[in-house]
């Protein structure tokens, strides 16, 4: 299975979280709302020039911006 | 005494709670970081009271921004943890469910939502949960007060787990992926047509249009009731309300108490607006045009934050948002700055730097004007024509946004980007719209009634002694040349530091042109804060930024109603 980065999946795409780069306070945060390694999300939206994308993991959906995006890595697929 | 405090997840419903324990009045709305501060109340367990804290909400112990700071210096007080979790994410929850417990404080679980989850298809074992935590759990419904004689019944079974320490953070998450499968069972869902509806309002270009119809179906819910209430409720109470105070005026005979009380009499009758007493215009400016619009605004307000559209709000407009500085999230200071600048400014406080705070509290303090400011605005320009009041709304707007992207680009430090957790949809109750719009008014008419009365009071004894007439002379060169207004207005700008409504009421008496009011309240609404805004601000951003602030404000009102008079008077026309 490829591996992409989050940032690159398409409004309505489905996904398994791979792994998430960055910095500790980076990974702490997005896993206090849900967004850990294995959980399946879907692209809900993705807002031009460079603006957040909307997650949605387990029901609930998440705001993130760009370059939050750029270091979470997923396969397509769940 | 001990002291019970409330901790949890951002929007898991610890503001109900609270209310519900304590019947104390907190506001509460369906977006994380409604409550910035904390509040206490007393309720009475058996013989003794028990102090109970409510924390603004925190994912973890290790904070992000300075309202969870503030939940996090409050477990020291505590000799009781009620750790408040929402049902439907049981497992993002539990992560500061276990760093709590390790702590070694005793904890008991108020499972929250539990409704909810059962209508979502979640199912939760509160007894094998119970035994894995090592507390006691008890599911309860705060909108509705389910279960919450439980949970105080079983306050003083709340205890300290004995669970082995664990290392760090990833080993917590580990250990609550291990919690959350033995207990919980979640029935699979389908993509419904509510969900793609619900979808849309966060989608770019679905969303923006939804946005526009959203906030301008509320605009125009606010002017419908507002003028219903003047129309249908205090206009005629005024009218009635003509003949004690005529009686009142007659009997007092002309004097200093009369003008103080009863104020100048214009071509012989009381003129509420311009009479200037506090019998008169310090009761019919609070109540007869500010308040109608007041009660109208909240309502809308508490519409808006309950049904949980304001975070998908912040969402589609937080492109605009971050190139001024902040990011989606700074559309609350400015929603709550609508109402009141003093809330609006409060609320900064949920943004993660110091820049995005200096830059959302002076935008807010310099550019929104509040809601009874708003009203006067209506009330005195509204004869001559939606026109000029549009011009006072375009010109702030467009300094809002000029400012914005001048200290975006001037002020030094970080503009995280937008993170933000999305809460359901869900229906409003009318009984909580109608209880957090009684406590929003209600701290309204604490707050503004007895300011306006020290402010009548004020203007009056400043006209007896003789101040006005003689800082209307003096300033009056500057004031003709600058902003094409008569000295007499600079007793008006004055006013508008103990209340903004007040002040825009006393230019009705000058006589000023349509052009000349449009400067006037513009400048009102830029130069300088209410004395209430003006104590937030010192308090939420130190001396130093406030003086910066202040600065700024100055500066803004002076180019802005210069330019406005270039604009509508020309360089040397217009004044008298």
């Amino acid at each position: 299975m490829n591996t992409i980065f989050l940032v690159e999946l398409q409004q309505g795409e489905e996904a398994t979280i791979v792994a998430l780069h960055g910095g500790c306070g980076f990974q702490h945060r997005l896993r206090s709302v849900g967004l850990k390694e294995g959980k399946t999300l879907r692209m809900v939206a993705r807002h031009p020039l460079a603006g957040p994308l909307v997650v949605e993991v387990e029901g609930r959906q998440i705001t993130i911006g760009r370059g939050m995006v750029q270091k979470i890595t997923v396969t397509r697929g769940q | 005494m001990k002291t019970v405090v409330l901790m949890g997840d951002p929007n898991v419903g610890k503001s109900v709670l609270f209310s519900r324990l304590t019947g104390l009045d907190v506001i509460a709305s369906n977006y994380p970081g409604t409550t910035v501060d904390y509040s206490k109340g007393k309720i009475a367990l058996g013989q003794q009271t028990t102090e109970i804290i409510d924390a603004p909400g925190t994912y973890s112990l290790e904070p992000t921004n300075r309202a969870e700071e503030v939940a996090v210096s409050l477990l020291d007080k505590a000799d009781v943890i009620v750790n408040v979790i929402d049902a439907t994410s049981l497992e993002r929850c539990l992560l500061l469910t276990v760093q709590l417990l390790e702590r070694r404080k005793p904890v008991i679980i108020a499972l929250n939502m539990w409704d909810e989850a059962q209508h979502l298809g979640i199912h939760i074992n509160v007894h094998d949960l119970e035994g894995l935590l090592q507390v006691p759990v008890v599911p309860t419904v705060a909108i509705t007060g389910e279960g919450i004689k439980e949970l105080v019944g079983r306050l003083d079974e709340a205890r300290v787990s004995e669970r082995p320490k664990l290392g760090g953070e990833e080993q917590i998450w580990t250990e609550v992926g291990h919690i959350v499968r033995k207990v919980q069972t979640m029935a699979h869902r389908h993509h419904s047509f509510a969900d793609r509806l619900t979808d849309a309002t966060v989608k770019p270009v679905t969303g923006l249009f939804a946005a526009a119809v959203i906030l301008s179906a509320l605009f125009w819910l606010i002017r419908v009731v507002g003028e219903g209430l003047i129309r249908y409720g205090f206009e005629p109470l005024f009218n009635l309300y003509r003949i004690p105070i005529t009686a009142l005026s007659d009997w007092l005979g002309p004097g200093f108490l009369h003008n103080v009380l009863v104020g100048t009499l214009i071509e012989g009758k009381v003129d509420y607006v311009q009479s200037m007493g506090i019998l008169t215009t310090g009761l019919f400016v609070p109540f007869g045009m500010v308040l109608p619009y007041i009660i109208a605004f909240y309502v809308a307000l508490a519409l808006l934050e309950d049904t949980g559209y304001l975070p998908r709000l912040a969402t589609v407009t937080d492109n605009v948002f971050h190139r001024l500085g902040m990011h989606g999230h700074g559309i609350i200071p400015v929603l709550l700055g609508l109402g009141c600048n003093v809330p609006g400014v409060l609320s900064a406080r949920t943004l993660e730097t110091r820049k995005q705070r200096f830059i959302a509290a002076t935008l807010v303090s310099v550019t929104i004007p509040c809601m009874a400011q708003s009203a006067m605005i209506f009330g005195v320009l509204g004869h001559y024509g939606a026109g000029f009041i549009l011009l006072v709304y375009g010109t702030l707007t467009a300094v809002f946004v000029l400012l914005g992207l001048l200290l975006n680009s001037t002020t030094r430090g970080e503009c995280p980007e937008l993170f933000l957790d999305i809460p359901p949809y869900r229906r409003p109750s009318p009984r909580a719209v109608t209880k957090k719009t009684w406590m929003r008014v209600r701290w309204f008419l604490a707050e503004a009634v007895p300011f306006l009365f020290v402010g009548v009071l004020v203007v009056n004894i400043l006209n007896a002694i003789g101040v006005t007439d003689h800082l209307a002379r003096h300033m009056s060169p500057f004031m003709t040349v600058w902003f094409g207004l008569p000295g007499a207005a600079v007793p008006a700008l004055l006013a508008g530091f103990l209340r903004k409504d007040l002040a825009v009421g006393m230019l009705v008496p000058l006589g000023l042109t349509p052009q000349q009011l449009t400067i006037a309240v513009t400048v009102l609404a830029l130069y300088f804060p209410c004395v209430a805004t003006f104590a937030v601000l010192l308090k939420e951003l130190g001396v130093r930024d406030m003086l910066k602030a202040a600065t700024i404000m100055l500066l803004t009102a002076l180019i802005v109603g210069g330019f406005l008079r270039i604009v509508l008077m020309g360089v040397w026309g217009g004044a008298p």
